[in-house]
């Protein structure tokens, strides 16, 4: 029975991850119309987004060693992280509280990011074919990632969770969930409502879903529609780099993050249905939740390599019995 | 259709750099074709891409997306599960290879057919769905195809070692007998494909394949493709199914990519399941769309372009910049060096992904745009001089 | 090679002769005689191909690699501090080159894929005319860039691969490993365990599902139950899984009270750092501490897992902290030029490039099969190992295996791990046949 629990909690951990990864990815689909190749860049940024934040956090005072040397012979260096030098027990909190203050970086830098890049590049991309998107923004996710490298190497690097954070919850019974996880799914629990709330409740995020809906006649109605499309991909963009700061502590982030993901975050969308947020969130958690249940040894047992193609098989079985995924509309991405 | 920003592939790629469609114009188009691939040796030499596989490479990945090219560039259909046909093409040939013997003949004939029967099987069913619908599809076979053959079909792919051919394997038409010495190398009737040899058979089957493939872009076949692009619903109205011609198409592609794998095995007698991954299907993507989509030539093109910045300028490494620039004084030749350094070597994929900004964002139709705006600016140039009297000029196109 | 072969070639260099004038030197591999091999040198130089991965997960430690391997060269060619040439038993190489040629090199990048990888070996071979292939972080590359070099007549010096079937069932006579492998590991880490945790322990092994996964695990499955644990399941997880909570639940409440982790590079950074997050370090189980063991530990990738490698055990092929001349003259060598410690990646490379110039050295030829033979049972000291000795039978290395442990108080970034046992080189032997395989016959080639 626990193991039960604990791979509903797990699947839910994991949905909720898909969840926030595909929704920025399903908005830019549904308003723009652009295929975002870069999606998965753009959640890689966010973790970077920390590690950075860690980095200047942790910025050391170097002073060579007069007396003591290296393995290899060049003076020992003497380090001291400035900001413990300067502000004592409160630096360290800080240090300690990276992630989520990278959050609060996070936010303006994405935004900027995101709206950089549909200014600069994808506005340019609307009326051309898909191929030609999938082109530009491909391109464009292996320069941001070599970019990553070029700093930070290729090899993964560690983030930790808060040390409140760092151990995991025992819930009686075996139940035993680590914090930061449930802190992660809370937290894509309410940004995925923030974000649904924002675009059901406000003017703007009316005329943008009238915009998904018929993208000329909002125009025609004299409302700047390119303007609110700009901020659009500036969420979107914000959205997925949250995703990336929070899961940092999850999984160590390296360059290729984005490319990992990229391709699950697809299947995500599409199996939600395109041009739905809801279709995209609910995918997210049911993908999780089976794939969870697919990895158990009792299921692999029978079926061995299921939990290999769990995530794929349930894609073509759900396309095929709903046409257009679980909540798709008609004639979204369909020629 | 929701929203005017969601294009149609279809709409906006232009046919271009064809010579006019006449029977004419593909014999030339095919003849120069013939003289450029034959003398590939020659000419590649001084950009560095004259050695065997380089060549082997070029030829294999053109034929490969020649035949992407015929489903996506004719029908629109985005498939992004190619590499599951190019990968499955390869263990069978090298199965035919351990069971049957090392001449390659079998094995490229049960390569393509492989690859047409498993494109059939995935395109009956992927084929119900269209649009990012059917990419995802075709995505979610490959990628499963991908997963178990990396796990737990090792017992018939050999898993992450990749499938080989070893010296006890039965073999059963090859003289095993009288100082045989197990060299275990594809041969056409003796004749063993290493080296130039083998460049010679693939390009032989490259140049059949361009041929093959133009015959299909000029037949009703092929403008039945089009059609299926350009308005697949008027189409439905006039009562036709569609569904058999895509089928066809898409199979046929499945043949050039499981003939394109069952040539990887000929010229180098292993496979292995990366092949079938999901980079490997969007590599092809990239060397048509990069080519340009729709057009003969292009998809070869990218092909070539792809995979010659995959070797040439990963094999850059520093000391050798600073030898190639060691005629300049220090205080240049070390930063230039290191600019360039960015983009060379390790930095490969850097190039990369700048090239298919660049080529997209100013070419809109692949390298194949470039080539027409070439030739046309030429061509103006020239009729500019001998239209000088009438001071008229024929626009170009 | 054929005679067609020849003959197109000839007619080919020809005409590409007349159109570029003539400046390019063929590679031998297209003109030699019968009585040549693949890339004889012939001029003042001799090259070397160095088969790296530059791009993809392995990159940092191809670039470490890479970064050893210009410092073999500058060794060889007599510049820097000579490195570990003044440490080695054998003292053939005299700054001067190999036999008295230049050497010089060109690199490739394998992007871990055995395609990638055998396609810039052909090209350092074919076009390069590189005499020796060397490198490589992973065994599927190893094995299929080493399958080529047989065919093609050159040597491979292997580089970081660690699967039992490299010199096992897919070893080849041109190919040689200085790299432990999994059945070492085991054999080592056994004995450790059980002085660390006891003979009466309860495994649970996650296991990566391809060829070196399951070597790894069998090997650990073996060693270790033949110290009296059990193995209470032996779980495969997909290669580059990312999250791997859905594998760790369900050994909170298995009974187990040690997981072993099968997994390298990034899938081992992930799964342990996850692990340590379902508070397994600090997990009573059975009225033990719960433990947690990664077979293969690689100093370079255990930075990526930062604070949670802090006392796990697990075995590594070399370590820079090691107090024997002739590691000291390395990492004094490397450290110096580059400003921090090479990784055991770097170390074997470097050791490669040094025994491949020895043996031609001592056989006074490049041929292959003469280099072979005198690599073949070679014994030798100073390289950082202690005593090593290349096995005849199955080309593979054989020295002191060590077992280490994550330092709890690190004093550097780069100072990761602690060795915690010297296993000494008759613990871990094995008798060559039972993996299989044959070597066959030396391939020189043209």
């Amino acid at each position: 029975m626990e193991a039960i629990i604990l791979q509903i909690l797990n699947g839910l951990d994991k949905g909720g991850a898909y969840a926030l990864i595909a929704l920025g990815l399903t908005l830019i689909f549904g308003t723009l119309g652009v295929v975002n190749f870069a999606h998965g860049a753009l959640f890689m940024l966010g973790a970077f987004v920390a590690v950075t934040l860690n980095h200047v956090m942790t910025l050391e005072k170097v002073v060579l060693s007069e007396t003591e040397t290296t393995a290899w012979g060049t003076p020992l260096e003497i380090r001291t992280p400035y900001i413990e030098d300067w502000f004592g027990e409160t630096g360290a909190f800080l240090v300690d509280y990276s992630v989520p203050f990278a959050l609060i970086v996070a936010v303006p830098f994405m935004l900027m990011v995101g709206i950089a890049m549909e200014r600069g590049l994808i506005r340019y991309f609307y009326k051309r074919p898909h191929a030609e998107q999938i082109l530009v923004t491909f391109g464009l996710a292996i320069v941001l990632g070599e970019i990553i490298k070029k700093f930070y190497g290729a090899n993964p690097i560690p983030q930790s969770a808060p040390e409140a954070f760092a151990g995991s919850i025992d819930f009686g019974s075996g139940i035993v969930y680590p914090y930061w996880r449930l802190v992660y799914l809370f937290f894509s629990l309410a940004v995925i409502g923030a974000v649904m709330a924002f675009l059901q409740f406000t003017t703007f995020g009316m005329v943008v879903r009238a915009g998904m809906q018929d993208r000329e006649t909002v125009g025609l109605m004299g409302i700047n529609i390119t303007r609110r499309f700009t901020i659009v991909f500036g969420l979107a963009a914000v959205v997925a780099g949250l995703a990336g700061v929070m899961y940092t502590p999850i999984l160590p982030p390296d360059y290729h993050m984005g490319m990992d993901f990229l391709v699950l975050s697809f299947v995500v969308v599409v199996v939600g249905g395109m041009g739905s947020l809801g279709g995209a969130v609910a995918a997210g958690f049911l993908l999780g939740i089976l794939q969870s249940f697919a990895s158990m040894q009792e299921v692999t047992s029978i079926l061995p390599g299921i939990d290999q193609i769990i995530i794929y098989l349930v894609a073509v079985v759900i396309l095929l019995v709903r046409p257009r995924g679980l909540l798709g509309r008609k004639g979204v991405f369909e020629d | 259709m929701s929203t005017a920003t969601a294009a149609p592939v279809s709409k906006a790629i232009p046919q271009v750099g064809e010579p006019k469609a006449t029977s004419k114009g593909d014999l030339m188009t095919l003849a120069i074709f013939i003289a450029v691939v034959l003398t590939a040796p020659i000419w590649a030499i001084p950009i560095g891409a004259g050695y065997p596989d380089l060549l082997q490479k070029f030829a294999i990945f053109g034929v490969f997306a020649i035949g992407f090219n015929i489903l996506f560039g004719l029908t629109g259909y985005l498939s992004f599960g190619h590499a599951a046909f190019l990968g499955g093409g390869s263990y069978i040939a090298v199965w035919s290879f351990k069971l049957l013997g090392m001449n390659i003949l079998p094995a490229v004939l049960f390569g393509t057919l492989f690859g047409g029967l498993f494109a059939l099987a995935i395109g009956f069913v992927a084929l119900r769905r269209s649009g990012i619908y059917f990419s995802i599809l075709t995505l979610a076979f490959a990628q499963m195809s991908y997963n178990l053959a990396y796990s737990v079909l090792t017992p018939v792919t050999n898993g992450e070692t990749g499938l080989r051919v070893l010296r006890d394997d039965p073999r059963i038409f090859d003289d095993k007998s009288g100082g045989y010495d197990g060299t275990l190398i594809g041969n056409l009737f003796g004749l063993e494909m290493t080296g130039y040899t083998a460049f010679y058979f693939c390009a032989s089957v490259l140049i059949i394949a361009f041929y093959i493939s133009q015959r299909i872009f000029r037949s009703p076949f092929g403008l039945m493709l089009r059609a299926i692009k350009n308005n697949q619903t008027r189409m439905k109205f006039t009562g036709l199914n569609t569904r058999p011609y895509a089928l066809t198409a898409f199979v046929i592609s499945g043949m050039y990519a499981g003939l394109a794998g069952s040539l990887m095995a000929v010229t180098d007698p292993l496979a292995g399941a990366e092949r079938m991954q999901w980079t490997a299907s969007g590599e092809v993507v990239l060397m048509t769309i990069l080519g340009g989509t729709g057009t003969l030539l292009g998809p070869i093109l990218g092909a070539v372009s792809i995979k010659y910045f995959e070797n040439i300028f990963s094999a850059y490494n520093k000391s050798q910049l600073l030898d190639t620039f060691s005629f300049l004084p220090d205080s240049i030749a070390e930063p230039l060096v290191s600019v360039l350094g960015l983009f060379v070597g390790e930095g490969w994929h850097l190039t990369l992904g700048v090239l298919f900004m660049l080529i997209v964002i100013y070419l809109p139709g692949g390298l194949m745009e470039g080539a027409r705006r070439v030739s046309a600016m030429l061509r103006k140039r020239k009729a500019e001089k001998t239209d000088a009297s009438s001071g008229q000029t024929t626009p170009a196109e | 090679m054929g005679d067609v072969l020849k003959g197109v070639n000839r007619r080919g260099v020809l005409k590409g002769g007349a159109a570029v004038g003539g400046a390019l030197a063929v590679p031998t591999i297209f003109t030699s005689n019968a009585w040549g091999y693949t890339n004889e040198p012939t001029g003042g130089s001799v090259t070397l191909g160095f088969n790296v991965p530059q791009t993809g997960p392995y990159a940092d430690e191809g670039a470490d690699e890479l970064r050893a391997y210009e410092l073999a060269v500058e060794h060889l060619n007599g510049g820097g501090d000579g490195g570990m040439l003044g440490t080695f038993s054998s003292k053939e190489l005299g700054g001067n080159g190999i036999l008295g040629k230049k050497v010089e090199y060109v690199t490739g990048d394998t992007q871990t894929k055995s395609d990638a990888a055998r396609s810039s070996a052909k090209r350092m071979v074919e076009k390069d005319g590189a005499i020796m292939i060397t490198g490589g972080s992973s065994s599927g590359v190893a094995v299929a860039v080493q399958a080529y070099c047989q065919e093609a007549g050159v040597i491979f010096m292997a580089g970081l691969t660690h699967s039992n079937d490299t010199t096992g069932k897919d070893k080849r006579a041109n190919g040689f490993r200085h790299f432990f492998n999994s059945y070492m590991s085991g054999a080592a880490l056994g004995p450790v365990l059980k002085n660390a945790y006891g003979s009466d322990r309860v495994a649970y092994h996650l296991t990566a599902d391809y060829n070196w996964g399951w070597t790894t695990e069998e090997s650990v499955k073996d060693f270790t139950e033949q110290q009296g644990w059990q193995t209470a399941a032996a779980v495969r997880t997909p290669l580059g899984a990312g999250d791997f909570s859905q594998y760790i639940t369900p050994v909170l409440n298995s009974g187990a009270d040690v997981l072993i982790l099968n997994h390298y590079g990034k899938d081992m950074v992930n799964s342990l750092t996850q692990a340590v997050q379902f508070g397994l370090r600090d997990k009573q189980v059975n009225g033990k501490d719960f433990a947690i063991v990664v077979p293969l530990y690689s100093r370079l990738m255990a930075q990526g897992a930062g604070e949670n490698v802090k006392g796990i055990y697990g075995s590594t092929n070399w370590h820079w902290s090691l107090q024997d001349e002739g590691s000291k003259a390395f990492v004094k060598s490397f450290g110096q030029k580059y400003g921090f410690p090479p990784s055991q990646a770097a170390h074997t490379c470097y050791v490669q490039a040094i025994l491949y110039a020895d043996a031609c050295q001592r056989a006074g030829s490049f041929r292959p099969s003469a280099v072979g033979a005198a690599l073949e049972g070679f014994s030798f000291d100073g390289l950082g190992n202690g005593p090593t000795e290349y096995r005849a039978e199955d080309h593979q290395c054989f020295k002191d295996v060590l077992v280490v442990k994550g330092k709890e108080n690190p004093t550097s970034k780069f100072d990761v791990l602690e060795v915690v046992e010297v296993t000494p080189r008759a613990k871990v032997e094995y008798d060559a046949s039972i993996f299989g395989g044959e070597l066959g016959e030396f391939n020189d080639g043209a």
